[in-house]
């Protein structure tokens, strides 16, 4: 393929879950020129959820009649003194589902039971828990809600571009999120913070082509925006997504593991569906827990350190006993450095 | 509707009923039919193999198999896989209240036509019944004895660097089949479990070459985990290259869309060595004769690394380690 | 999780489509979508589907990608 050559060290930032497991899968890492670092942002939408929204849906997990539906990753999250995985184990009825249409099913089966559904994710997470809600509201299913911690990028990315000891050259935008919210969502990146971007697919042609188009801008002082994944990625995004999420969420601040309060941040549930809301429901009141000193997932969310920086890394912390959130999702750096470079 | 309940499990005439009309019947043989507390073996000695194994999988029916086939191929597959000739398997039952005694029967048959396959007699027996809510439909444990009509060391002991790794065939086939049929997921497909004893496959082998260093049946923790077992002690590392490993495209398909990694999915039919690189081919070959290595591959060698370390050499040329599972991915498979 | 494949619309009905991909089929929500029609190749994130492929966009950057691998370069990714 055509030159990598760039005559300094340049980090490359990318920030979805999904790129940075293609990276570590396909080994690309390592075929870089050593001048080319590719560094994690928080693009795993379980670890930058708070330790206080898992300690709250631990405690929910215990209440009479409840059924707990989540996503995989959310089972093995250690919360203060517990996880779901534990909470599973001792009897509370929570259930893995792929897709929050699956726990409006088991709604429907279990009518005399409450069914909630853990509603973590990006933009690409929030039509589809839109559409539940929107779903049990034109059907009346009166059984369900969602106890939402959705979080949405462009707030995090212009922050970490900003934050000096974060020192970002370039960013893959992250493609399914990208597929949402449209190309258009991503421009301030150009016109205002003056970098380039690539918003790019997830097969390794797809982030080696982002590299080296970014390498390239850098070279040039470029701060250009490309869409090489133009077959799914409209300027505009997916406008009938994106009204239906405007009519069931509203955005809000939001509390991100690691990284603290950013404005606008958020995505929670209007007025008009308040009674599929579980926070609304269910009283549920979520406390800020301090989390574990010496940990560093917050500086490893931000780019700034790596994995093996850890003293964790490897020891105490591990896929299986683990400490920090990034050792504990499938789309977490530690999780991900663990069990494709396992380096201790 | 007949089920079993607590009185099959009391010791008294529903359970000598049940034994009499369902598992003397099917598991019919010389030994078992001595009916002593201990069946007797005359004429066992020398070197033996004895293995045990419990089997708990959610459904207990499922593409390719059932929960008896499964007991008495993973326990044959056990012996096999050390050098030994299976000869012979106890079974014990803990049945849960309820349970149908039709889908006993049938598991009953499966086992005793599998173990007619396998050239293996069903010696002895126990059953007991929990109340309902206790055992989920059935559990069954064996155990195998086996004995031995070589003398070759397929502990992993003689492994050497240059050596080859061999599987019999695709992998992740059981895992995933196991997943689609227990999950909501809505998928269609024409997968099914590789669920097979490899009894004769592995005679064959042993038949065409003295230099096999390491067998062993890729269950539990797939490819990954079990090679990651055999070297991680000695020094050298395993390098297996991506673009070797058979994986049939629909397993592929739905481990891209559920992220998993065929190399960590459980097996239920096949094999794994490690052979010296003269004998690899030859070994190949034999394997490809018979139908449950078709799809056999060399996947990797063993290389020099003091790391003890499995390493895959993705298609685009990259390097990542392999590791042990950690997590179980997908529980209750075996 | 997303789904990056490419899955081929067979069947349509109400609020689903039947999409395929290499001999795996499987049900996936199409409200997210206007006006889906068999044969489009959609992308699939839990259980719903968000977007059509584009086939001419994806052609676009097919030839894009031959443009910057064309010089299969020793060292180079």
């Amino acid at each position: 393929m055509k030159s990598l050559e760039i005559n300094r060290e340049i980090r490359i930032m990318e920030i979805c879950g999904t790129h940075t497991m293609s990276i570590l899968r396909s080994g690309i890492k390592q075929l870089l020129p050593s001048n080319i670092k590719l560094i994690s942002g928080p693009g795993c939408p379980v670890c930058v959820t708070s330790q206080g929204y898992i300690d709250a849906a631990i405690e929910l997990s215990e209440r009479e009649n409840i059924i707990i539906t989540t996503f995989g990753d959310m089972i093995n999250t250690p919360g203060t003194n517990s996880s779901l995985k534990i909470q599973r184990a001792l009897g509370n009825d929570i259930r893995v589902v792929y897709s929050p249409l699956e726990a409006v099913n088991i709604a429907r089966k279990n009518p005399h039971k409450e069914i909630v559904f853990l509603g973590i994710g990006f933009e690409t997470t929030a039509p589809t828990i839109a559409l539940a809600i929107d779903k049990v509201y034109r059907e009346k299913t009166e059984n369900f809600s969602v106890f939402t911690a959705l979080k949405t990028m462009p707030e995090v990315i212009k922050m970490l571009i900003k934050d000096k000891d974060v020192q970002v050259d370039g960013i893959i935008c992250p493609g399914h999120v990208s597929t949402i919210i449209g190309e258009k969502a991503f421009s301030f990146i150009s016109n205002n913070l003056h970098i380039p971007s690539v918003i790019a697919g997830f097969e390794d042609k797809d982030v080696r082509a982002a590299i080296y188009l970014l390498v390239e801008m850098i070279r040039e002082n470029k701060c250009d925006i490309k869409n090489i994944y133009s077959s799914c990625v409209k300027y505009e995004g997916n406008k009938k997504a994106k009204d239906l999420m405007d009519k069931v969420f509203q955005h809000s601040n939001s509390n991100w593991r690691g990284i603290g309060l950013i404005e606008n941040s958020g995505l929670k549930v209007t007025k008009l569906y308040s009674a599929y809301d579980a926070e609304v429901k269910f009283g549920i009141k979520i406390e800020n827990s301090p989390y574990l000193k010496d940990c560093i997932c917050g500086n490893i969310l931000r780019g700034q350190k790596t994995p093996v920086d850890c003293s964790f890394f490897g020891k105490e912390c591990t896929p299986y006993n683990p400490i920090g959130v990034c050792m504990v999702s499938t789309e977490g750096a530690c999780g991900i450095h663990y069990k494709y470079l396992n380096e201790v | 509707m007949e089920i079993i309940t607590l009185s099959h499990g009391s010791g008294g005439k529903r359970t000598h009923e049940l034994i009499k009309k369902i598992f003397y019947k099917y598991f019919d043989n010389e030994i078992l039919l001595q009916q002593g507390d201990s069946s007797i073996l005359k004429n066992l000695g020398g070197k033996i193999a004895v293995t045990t194994d419990s089997y708990v999988i959610n459904p207990i029916f499922f593409p390719g198999g059932d929960i008896g086939k499964l007991s008495i191929c993973g326990t044959v597959n056990d012996l096999a896989v050390s050098g030994a000739k299976p000869l012979y398997i106890t079974v014990g039952f803990i049945m849960e209240e309820g349970l149908e005694i039709k889908d006993l029967e049938k598991i009953v048959i499966s086992m005793a036509e599998t173990a007619k396959e396998c050239g293996v007699k069903i010696i002895a027996g126990d059953t007991k019944v929990v109340e309902r809510g206790k055992g989920d439909k059935i559990y069954i444990n064996t155990t195998g004895i086996g004995v031995f009509e070589n003398d070759f060391d397929l502990t992993g002991s003689r492994i050497a660097v240059g050596d080859k790794v061999i599987v019999n065939g695709t992998l992740g086939d059981h895992g995933i089949t196991i997943l689609c049929e227990r999950e909501e997921l809505n998928f269609e497909s024409q997968i099914e479990s590789d669920c097979n004893s490899l009894h004769l496959l592995i005679k064959d082998i042993l038949g065409v070459s003295k230099k096999v260093k390491f067998m062993r049946d890729v269950t539990r923790g797939g490819l990954a985990t079990t090679l990651k077992e055999i070297i991680q002690e000695k020094e050298m590392s395993i390098v297996l290259h991506e673009k070797d490993i058979p994986v049939r495209e629909e397993i592929g398909v739905i481990c891209e869309i559920l992220g998993f990694d065929p190399l960590y999915i459980a097996n239920e039919g096949k094999v794994v060595l490690i052979v010296s690189k003269e004998d690899a081919y030859k070994v190949l070959q034999s394997m490809k004769n018979d139908p449950l290595g078709k799809n056999a591959a060399i996947v990797g060698e063993v290389v020099e690394d003091k790391g003890g370390k499995v390493y895959l050499k993705t298609e685009i040329n990259g390097t990542r380690i392999l590791d042990m599972i950690e997590e179980d991915l997908i529980p209750r498979i075996c | 999780m997303c789904i990056a494949v490419p899955l081929e619309v067979i069947e349509i009905y109400d609020e689903e489509a039947l999409v395929h991909y290499k001999g795996v089929k499987m049900k996936v929500n199409i409200l997210l979508l206007e006006n889906v029609d068999l044969g489009d190749y959609l992308l699939v994130h839990a259980g719903c589907a968000i977007e059509k492929l584009d086939k001419e966009e994806g052609k676009k950057t097919q030839r894009l990608f031959d443009e910057i691998f064309s010089s299969e370069d020793e060292g180079e990714i």
